[in-house]
């Protein structure tokens, strides 16, 4: 029995020797992660079901991130992470990515300077990009989160998919899953990207052609000779928008840069675990296959009101711009300033442009990285973005209404993050068109949407 | 069971996703406290273009909707995992949820929660009916029809989760199954 990526790593973890696709099976969970906004409700859930004195599962394998309405003075949201906060001392939970270090109450002050950062040594950012970052992410592993993007993980050739709050209690009180095995695509990918083209337009070009419900209950796989030249970086942004196509999950092979980077990260935080890599099944069956030539794209964007609006950046030129936004799980990792710094240095943006790093580590190599004697951070101040430091999801998805660079009025945006609904970040009636840091910098230099190849030499 | 759904719907379009169902300035309400539960309620579809929709689901103040069913297109309930969406409706008082096509994490939330029965329709219906029709959904024949009319139009089944919404949820099902211990809390 051939089995795909996915059913091979699901029938280990729920101990079977294989698995079908319609299949119902016990998987056991190798990390929980959950987060400010769902943790609470998870939280409530969990001692409403299993009892006030019920004791996690496995305190070393619950993962808890702070990191979606932090800094905002909006009193309930402070108090969720709070809520965190004493669940956290309570259980003995290891990995808990605070805001402050040393414990006590945390409340944002409005009035400091963007360029103070607000937190401790401890926090980590957005849940995605801080998964990886602190080691928590590793080949053939099961990861189950309360955020839809938590599919980002596959990019390390692990099982990644979101769940509520209900699913993620019962992980915490049992340490497993009850999973519908997806039928798997397969998506080989072939060829390298040409200049003034990213990983995002690979994955907003999928999307395109399958349609925003195209992998709806199914896992998306990528592999093929195309992948070995994709960064760990690449790989995310890929795997993180899988679930912009309705995937489960979307999942890559493991390879040496895997591993690479899983050792490293996890040797210097300290999260060396055992683990082992699990590869596709040669004559697996797959329900769709296709094979994505990556020289042929084209710099793509995804116009309002969907992700699968698909069109390229040359021929929607013309659309006039009031702001651009970089950041987030999908676009605020270091690599996407870093593009985004080479098409605006020594540039001005002409349009309202503001920047937030996934996390505090993105900040940091930002401000380390010297190029020509200026740091990535001084080329985009320069450029005049409005750079925070204060890392976290901000306004990929609106927010509280103090949150930073959130659209509190009806305007015309472009943006490196995932989702363009109405109202997606702020005001229901913004109009939000989706892109690669490259094409968000082009189109901020130039008032409306732009192709990047005009732009970098 | 009561297998037997009847009251007036509600009609949305395609690709309603969670953010219409409920705008993220509301995620910080906590669903399992209860009072926040019932404010969940009060902003159920309160992202809903109002051009588009100028009926709304909720009145202004009101806790309980006047409808029990929506009538959807194609992905509803598309984009986060927030099981706010969910319970958002159920709080407010819908009790059923009839798309074309599901996103996959809203289906699964309404099952665990047990909120909501998301099910699917043989054909697309949000064109044929209007917000404000009254209708009768009966669950063990997979049919839904028009208040006082013969017509039937064909429901997929929800097949086995169908026990766990009717269970009330995930852990009431669990239960049932042995695989949770602890006795549920009386409230
Ligand atoms: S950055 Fe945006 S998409 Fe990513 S986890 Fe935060 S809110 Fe969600």
């Amino acid at each position: 029995m051939k089995m795909t990526l996915t059913e091979k790593i699901l029938a280990r973890a729920s101990e079977v020797s294989h698995v079908i696709p319609g299949d119902s099976a016990m998987v056991s969970v190798d990390i929980l992660m959950t987060h400010d906004v769902c943790g609470p409700g998870t939280i409530g859930v969990f001692k409403r079901e299993f009892g006030e004195d019920a004791r996690v599962w496995d305190p070393e394998k619950l993962v808890i991130i702070p990191d979606h309405y932090i800094f905002t003075s909006d009193s309930r949201s402070n108090r969720n992470v709070d809520i965190l906060r004493e669940f956290v001392a309570d259980q003995g939970v290891r990995y808990f990515y605070d805001v402050i270090d040393d414990g006590g109450v945390w409340r944002f002050d409005p009035n400091k300077s963007l360029a103070l950062p607000q937190y401790g040594e401890q926090y980590a950012g957005v849940c995605h990009i801080a998964l990886p970052e602190k080691g928590h992410t590793r080949p053939g592993e099961v990861l189950v989160g309360t955020d839809s993007h938590t599919c980002t993980a596959g990019a390390f050739g692990e099982f990644a998919t979101g769940i509520g709050n209900t699913d993620a209690a019962f992980v915490m009180g049992t340490g497993r899953i009850l999973l519908r095995i997806p039928e798997t695509m397969y998506f080989r990918l072939v060829g390298e990207l040409s200049g003034g083209v990213m990983a995002k337009d690979i994955i907003l070009h999928i999307i395109g052609d399958i349609g925003f419900d195209g992998a709806t209950y199914k896992a998306m796989q990528f592999g093929g000779e195309g992948v070995a030249a994709m960064s760990m970086e690449d790989r995310m942004t890929v795997a993180n928008m899988g679930v912009e196509a309705g995937a489960k999950n979307a999942v890559f092979e493991a390879d040496a840069r895997t591993h690479a980077f899983v050792d490293a990260a996890a040797q210097a935080n300290g999260t060396v675990r055992p683990y082992e890599t699990i590869e596709p099944d040669v004559g697996a069956r797959y329900v769709y296959e296709s094979t994505v030539d990556l020289s042929s794209l084209e710099p793509t964007v995804a116009m309002h009101p969907d992700p699968s609006q698909r069109t390229t950046a040359h021929a929607c030129r013309d659309v006039k711009l009031d702001r651009a936004y970089i950041g987030s799980c999908t676009g605020g990792k270091t690599g996407d300033f870093e593009a985004f710094a080479r098409v605006v240095r020594g540039k001005r943006v002409v349009i309202d442009t503001f920047g937030v790093p996934a996390t505090p580590q993105v900040v940091r190599e930002l401000k380390a990285t010297e190029n020509g004697g200026r740091s990535a951070w001084d080329v985009l101040v320069e450029a005049g973005v409005n750079m925070t430091v204060s890392a976290g999801c901000a306004a990929c998805l609106g927010g509280p209404s103090d949150t930073f660079g959130r659209l509190n009025e009806p305007l015309s945006c472009i943006s490196t993050t995932n989702r363009n609904f109405p109202g997606r970040m702020g005001h229901p009636d913004a109009r939000i068109h989706l892109a690669s840091p490259y094409t968000v910098a082009a189109s901020a230099l130039a008032g409306h949407i732009a192709d990047p190849r005009d732009y970098l030499e | 069971m009561d297998d037997t759904i009847v009251g007036k719907v509600y009609v949305v379009g395609d690709n309603i996703d969670t953010d219409q169902i409920i705008p993220a300035e509301y995620l910080s309400l906590v669903p399992t406290i209860p009072q926040e539960y019932q404010q969940l309620g009060t902003y159920a579809l309160r992202g809903l273009p109002a051009d588009q929709y100028p009926q709304r689901l909720m009145e202004p103040e009101s806790v309980r909707s006047d409808y029990t069913v929506i009538i959807a297109g194609r992905n509803f309930g598309c984009g986060s995992s927030r099981e706010h969406a969910p319970i958002a409706l159920g709080a407010a008082g819908i009790r059923i949820v009839i798309a074309e096509s599901f996103a996959r994490i809203f289906f699964r939330n309404c099952v665990a929660t047990g909120e909501l029965y998301p099910i699917e329709s043989q054909y697309r219906l949000c064109d044929d009916f209007r917000t404000g029709d009254r209708v009768e959904v009966n669950l063990t024949a997979s049919q839904l029809r028009t208040d006082g009319s013969v017509a039937m139009f064909p429901l997929k089944p929800l097949g086995e989760v169908e026990e766990v919404v009717a269970a009330g949820g995930l852990f009431a099902y669990a239960r049932r199954k042995g695989w949770v211990q602890q006795p549920a809390v009386v409230s």
